[in-house]
């Protein structure tokens, strides 16, 4: 992979949150409710591949309960490493193991503009700005519609925003926001287009796709039919619950882990039924709902907790992880967002999740800021740095030098020094000017987010595509609109 | 007081959905009038349990298992006052849902317990619900509010849709429109001609209210 991303790679430090007996029990209860309660699949096409294949089906209540050995065969056949392309190869994405990846939030519905700082609805323009500004951002690896473009047509928005981000970079592009069977056939004929026909898409995947289950044990007919149509065409398709402790799942952490399991290796053992050896990934971002408001807003140690015990679960399965961290339910770039968002980035990436989303967005999801954006990257550059841990060897134990420079005196002037303090990680929005400065022009990290923000929106141009896929893109998105 | 109302008092506070239906059979049997267990047990239960919702001694939950042992309770209640031709005071009828293409469920599910702990008669359509659904909803229950709630940027047009439907079947002046969910905002709820806008579910309780001139609960 190019060094025009940064990642955190096969972290030294780990933190374990779950035993393997506790996994193993998780796992056990799981298959039991699998087998015994069931999920909801309102879709008569997978209940058809479910029940073609073992699963028990009750038509009326669309429950399928699958038996856990039926289960176990299917997950097995999912690919447990495979790679997320760019339409540049520089940005190519393997999802190995050893690297964790940090996209941006998903689908939000409002924007602080970067200029005016008006909060308002957000627009396909927004949808391509953001796009530009994670473009250059090493800490941003892959996109995830980070906005709804709400200025396009209701049946094709979801290929409006997806043609907005092709339009302006090559990393990798990942959406939330397509969930029904005919507009996904549409995204896959624009992501064949990009990857050169239906057979590179499958071995280049420039798009993957994520759909949510509805806890508890529930899922949506319009997501199910979307993913299965995405995964015949090779896209990754991953299912994320969001059962909330207290609400939509058990108030405890155990009983919501079960929930979520049941729920997205219910659909992941579909894909598998439908298209064995299809690339799938284990999707989560459970949380605890607020007991005053009933809000959903991520944060707070639940989410932390879940960050790290999701990923020894996917881990379990053998499947790729993609985390939903940062997620915070902060009005602005302030303590709330830099304290919730740099712990569950911690959490998740210290197991080694693969994927982690949240970068950019407030308010439970809803608000994007360009602040926040630039903030969470350097939160994101600070866990690499310190997941990377401690080197340990004759070189930086240093003895040599430590004898040369010897009681008194400092290490400034040596080379030593000079060789390696690079390697030291390097602020860029944290404030460690004298107080006589600051006081001056009591500013700080959201001025110089701000700043950085406005200067790429001004000065990078994005990586347009070339006129004849821009008019093809186009031309499908016109087809979508005209057999709506 | 009586050692049974108290109990239903107690059973109320806790969220005891079973026992309470018990309880208030009870109390019928050995002679309370509907409206004395009512007014002195179940109405004063439920404020004190919103009270102390209100200043943080108690979370959602106990007010949603307190809000159903009330339901369970006036289950038992109703058939009996209307044989006696007593007259419930409600603070209005409401049908709410989420709109069709919409499978968001929760803060419509806050919004109804919230009405309905409020003294409102809710008629809980759930999700993805069709205009024609609502509209005809309207129509059989005679409701004066009708809370249409969205979570989709996708979906909140579907709000306009229901109220033109409304429009079309000629009851659109029977009942006050609100409107709620993450990308809606007072301009959207403006722009579509609904009466009214809230950001959470005890907004939604005050602006109904505000919209049909309620005072006091039930
Ligand atoms: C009648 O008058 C009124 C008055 C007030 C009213 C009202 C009506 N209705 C609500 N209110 C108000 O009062 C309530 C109580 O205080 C409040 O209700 P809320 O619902 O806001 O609050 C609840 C108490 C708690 N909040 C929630 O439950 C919603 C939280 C968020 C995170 C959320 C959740 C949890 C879920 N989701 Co969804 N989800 C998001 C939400 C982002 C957010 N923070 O809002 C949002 C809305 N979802 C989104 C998306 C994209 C999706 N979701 C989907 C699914 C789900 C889950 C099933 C996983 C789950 C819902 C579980 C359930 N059973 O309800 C999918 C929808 C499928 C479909 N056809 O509907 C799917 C499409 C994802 C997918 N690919 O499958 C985004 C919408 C973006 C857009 N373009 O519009 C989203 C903003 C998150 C995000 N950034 O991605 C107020 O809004």
């Amino acid at each position: 992979m190019s060094q025009k991303i940064l990642s955190a790679i096969d972290p030294k430090l780990r933190v374990s949150v779950l035993s393997e007996d506790e996994i193993r029990r998780i796992h056990t209860a799981t298959m039991d409710v699998l087998e015994t309660i069931g999920v909801r699949f309102p879709s008569e096409k997978a209940l058809n591949i479910l029940e073609a294949h073992g699963a028990q089906v009750d038509r009326e209540t669309m429950i399928a309960k699958i038996p856990g050995v039926i289960a176990e065969e299917h997950l097995s056949r999912a690919p447990s490493t495979y790679t997320l392309c760019g339409l540049e190869p520089d940005f190519d994405l393997p999802l190995d193991g050893s690297h964790s990846y940090l996209g941006t939030d998903g689908c939000g519905v409002e924007i602080i503009d970067a200029f005016t700082q008006e909060k308002r609805p957000s627009t396909k323009r927004d949808v391509s700005d953001v796009g530009r500004v994670a473009d250059a951002l090493p800490e941003i690896a892959f996109h995830w519609v980070p906005l709804s473009a709400q200025d396009c047509p209701v049946e094709s928005r979801g290929l409006h925003e997806l043609d907005a981000i092709w339009n302006v970079s090559g990393k990798h592009l990942q959406t939330e926001s397509i969930v029904s069977e005919r507009e996904m056939r549409f995204a896959v004929e624009m992501a064949a287009l990009l990857a050169g026909g239906r057979e590179a898409l499958r071995r280049r995947p420039v798009l993957s796709i994520m759909q949510c289950t509805i806890s508890p044990l529930c899922h949506d007919a319009g997501s199910l039919e979307a993913a299965l149509v995405a995964a015949e065409a090779g896209l990754p398709v991953g299912f994320m619950t969001m059962a909330s402790c207290a609400s939509t799942g058990p108030a405890t952490l155990a009983g919501n882990l079960v929930v979520g399991n049941v729920e997205v290796l219910s659909a992941l053992v579909l894909l598998q039924m439908a298209y064995p050896g299809c690339p799938v990934y284990y999707a989560a971002a459970q949380t605890a709902t607020d007991l005053r408001t009933g809000a959903y807003t991520g944060g707070g140690p639940a989410d932390y907790l879940f960050g790290a015990a999701t990923n020894l679960l996917a881990d379990f399965y053998r499947l790729p992880l993609s985390m939903g961290a940062f997620a915070t339910g902060a009005k602005q770039p302030d303590w709330q967002a830099g304290v919730d968002n740099s712990l569950s980035a911690f959490m998740a990436a210290s197991t080694g999740a693969d994927m982690l989303l949240g970068a950019g967005l407030l308010h439970g999801s809803r608000i994007f800021s360009y602040e926040e954006l630039l903030m969470d990257s350097e939160i994101w550059n600070m866990l690499c740095a310190t997941l990377r841990g401690i080197v340990v060897d004759d070189e930086t134990l240093a003895l040599e030098v430590i004898r040369q420079v010897g009681p008194g005196g400092h290490y400034l002037a040596h080379r030593h020094t000079l060789k390696h303090m690079r390697e030291l990680w390097q602020p860029t929005l944290m404030d460690r000017r004298p107080y006589s400065v600051w006081e001056e022009k009591r500013d700080g990290a959201r001025e110089w987010a701000r700043e950085k923000a406005q200067k790429i929106l001004r000065e990078h141009p994005g990586r347009p595509l070339e006129d004849g896929l821009r008019s093809e893109l186009m031309k499908i998105i016109a087809l979508a609109e005209q057999l709506s | 007081m009586d050692e049974i109302l108290q109990k239903i008092i107690s059973a109320l506070d806790e969220g005891e959905d079973e026992q309470i239906s018990l309880l208030v059979r009870q109390a019928l049997a050995i002679g309370f009038e509907p409206m004395t267990i009512l007014e002195n047990a179940l109405v004063p239960a439920m404020t004190r349990v919103g009270e102390k919702f209100a200043c943080g001694e108690y979370f959602l939950p106990n007010l949603i298992v307190s809000a159903e042992a009330m339901k369970q309770a006036m289950f038992v209640l109703e058939p009996v006052m209307r044989q006696r031709q007593q007259m419930l005071k409600r603070a209005g009828v409401a049908v709410i849902g989420t709109v069709q293409g919409d499978i968001h469920e929760i803060g419509k599910t806050l919004v109804g317990t919230m009405l309905s702990v409020n003294g409102f008669e809710v008629h809980d359509l759930g999700v993805d619900v069709t205009p024609e659904k609502f509209v005809s909803a309207v129509a059989e229950t005679g409701a004066n509010l009708l809370g249409l709630s969205a979570l989709l940027t996708t979906t909140m047009t579907v709000q306009r849709d229901v109220i033109q439907k409304l429009e079309d079947a000629g009851i659109r002046e029977q009942v006050k429109v609100i409107v709620g969910g993450a990308p809606v905002t007072r301009a959207w709820a403006d722009e579509i001609g609904a009466d009214g806008y809230a950001e959470d579910a005890i907004g939604a309780v005050e602006i109904a209210r505000r919209l049909l001139d309620v005072e006091g609960i039930i």
